[in-house]
């Protein structure tokens, strides 16, 4: 009898261990289990050229359905596999309806929630959370109507969400609790730019700013009540403040969790290694330098990462090594990402933050590490290319905008 | 609706009927043509959709825009003057019949 995969997810990550199974010439069965009610689809549009009305449904599809049957992967959709059972040669998952499905190997990419707010009026209508299409429907769907929009989070998915809002005409404001936007992966430099960017562009950014409650008139929101006792008008109040990753799955049968990410190896091995994870509900070792742990909740790491679980699942053990990249659109800026900057003990400045045009590049030990671009591709694709061939820029001579980057890389 | 001929890397033919308004990207993606990655779904972010338009129909599908132009000098397969991002065009019946030549490295 030939195998059968069982993948747990049906996201960017899951679609692409089933690709990836098949461009490998797997002939056995591959279902793919997902609690949302469609397909796989791209999520990134949905905080930009969704909301923005510049992209519909139809275009989120990863793939159209008559690609899944053509290539024999069976899409479950609107269903969650609640338990697994082991018996001495495979196993069984059982699913929220009863179904019972049968594997011999299981690939878990169960992603991650949005973190939820504990706060009172927290459940007034109006009050919104973006990480699925049906989030995305919900805020577009109140988003003509409403003229005060109040972000909570600056993070790549409310500063994204509030540059639409800006280019709509609407009121908006971004309340923040940390001293500094997008502050857990971002220099200092990279985060005084998008404030001030933003402000530029009439949106009000409030940094060190708590929330206290969520008022309302009857069961809709009208305003958020900050901790100081200030009122912000709102017709819509979208929360973004990060993701928990959905590890409960994992919990159930045993494997290793840090916190609540499933711990895997380079590759993509949990500790039952029969299973393999990838994609946000994962935690890694450092994918270039192979040292600590590290979660990249990303469509790059999404994809690479399932790519080296495809593999493991073939018997081929192929070392996950690739150069972490993302980006943010936010209005007229391109935000672009490489390299982990975590451990940085000197950033470079490289052009002009004023002309809304410039890179900030991360250096350890005198290594190049990472680098985030606004507005440069040019400095984002060289870094990007040094970094995947373990190369490096000399810090001295990066700032020099008369040379380009790709021309200063050396071993 | 408007059909775009890609030759894959592995130099088959595949022809697809595309949405009208969809990307050349997006038309090969979805329908699983071999060789473009295009990992970031269009948002002119990744260089991983480079492809070659077939000359006559360059007039028709145009230059780069500035962005682009810089992407495609980071693409792995070295640019030629018909090199563009296929996240960048987008099908309408002036484009039915174009073909373009998938890049055979996109990372």
């Amino acid at each position: 009898m030939s195998e059968r995969i069982l993948i747990v997810g049906a996201g960017q990550a899951g679609m692409q261990i089933a690709v990836s199974l098949r461009d490998a010439e797997f002939d056995g069965t591959i279902t793919m289990v997902g609690e949302e009610p469609h397909g796989p689809y791209q999520r990134p549009p949905l905080s930009k050229a969704f909301l923005a009305g510049e992209s519909d449904e139809e275009s989120l599809e990863l793939r159209s359905p008559a690609f899944y049957v053509e290539n024999n992967i069976v899409v479950i959709t609107d269903e969650q596999v609640l338990d697994v059972r082991w018996d001495a040669a495979h196993g069984t998952a059982i699913t929220n309806t009863g179904r019972e499905v049968a594997f011999d190997k299981l690939a878990l990419t169960t992603g991650a929630d949005v973190r939820r707010m504990d706060v009172e009026g927290v459940d007034l209508d109006g009050v919104l959370y973006l990480r699925g299409l049906a989030d995305a429907k919900a805020l577009k769907s109140r988003w003509d109507a409403a003229q005060d929009v109040v972000v909570i989070g600056g993070g790549f998915i409310g500063l994204e969400v509030a540059a639409v809002a800006g280019k709509n005409g609407k009121t908006t404001t971004v309340v923040h609790r940390s001293e500094r936007l997008m502050s857990r992966v971002v220099s200092p430099t990279t985060s005084t730019f998008f404030k001030e960017a933003h402000e530029r562009r009439g949106t009000t950014v409030l940094l060190n700013t708590q929330v206290s409650r969520f008022v309302g008139d009857g069961a809709k929101v009208t305003g958020v009540e900050l901790a100081d006792g200030t009122l912000i008008p709102a017709d819509i109040v979208m929360i973004g403040i990060g993701v928990v990753p959905r590890g409960d799955l994992a919990a159930k049968l045993g494997l290793e969790l840090a916190n609540d990410s499933i711990v895997v190896d380079e590759f993509a091995r949990t500790s039952d290694t029969r299973i393999v994870a990838a994609g946000d509900a994962v935690v890694m070792p450092h994918p270039l330098t192979g040292k600590g742990q590290v979660a990249l909740e990303s469509v790059q790491n999404a994809v690479d990462q399932a790519k080296v679980a495809a593999n493991t699942l073939m018997g081929v053990e192929n070392e996950y090594h690739a150069v972490p990249w993302f980006w943010s659109d936010q209005d007229t800026m391109k935000l672009q990402m490489a390299g982990i900057s975590a451990g940085y003990d000197e950033t470079v400045l490289r052009g002009n933050p004023d002309e809304e045009k410039f890179s900030v590049i991360y250096y350890r030990d005198g290594r190049l590490i990472a680098i985030d671009s606004v507005n440069e591709v040019l400095d984002y694709m060289a870094v990007r290319k040094a970094l995947g061939a373990g190369q490096t820029i000399p810090s001295e001579n990066a700032s020099d905008t008369s040379v380009k980057l790709k021309d200063m890389v050396q071993d | 609706m408007p059909n775009v001929t890609y030759t894959q890397p592995d130099g088959k033919e595949v022809t697809i009927e595309a949405r009208d308004g969809d990307s050349v990207m997006e038309t090969a993606v979805r329908n699983g043509v071999k060789g473009i990655i295009a990992e970031c779904g269009g948002a002119c972010a990744c260089a991983t959709c480079h492809v070659f338009v077939d000359e006559a129909f360059m007039a028709k599908v145009g230059e780069p825009g500035p962005l682009e132009d810089d992407m495609l000098d980071g693409s792995a397969e070295e640019r030629n003057s018909c090199s563009r991002l296929s996240c960048q065009i987008k099908m309408n019946a002036d484009l039915d019949g174009l073909r373009v030549r998938i890049a055979s490295e996109q990372v």
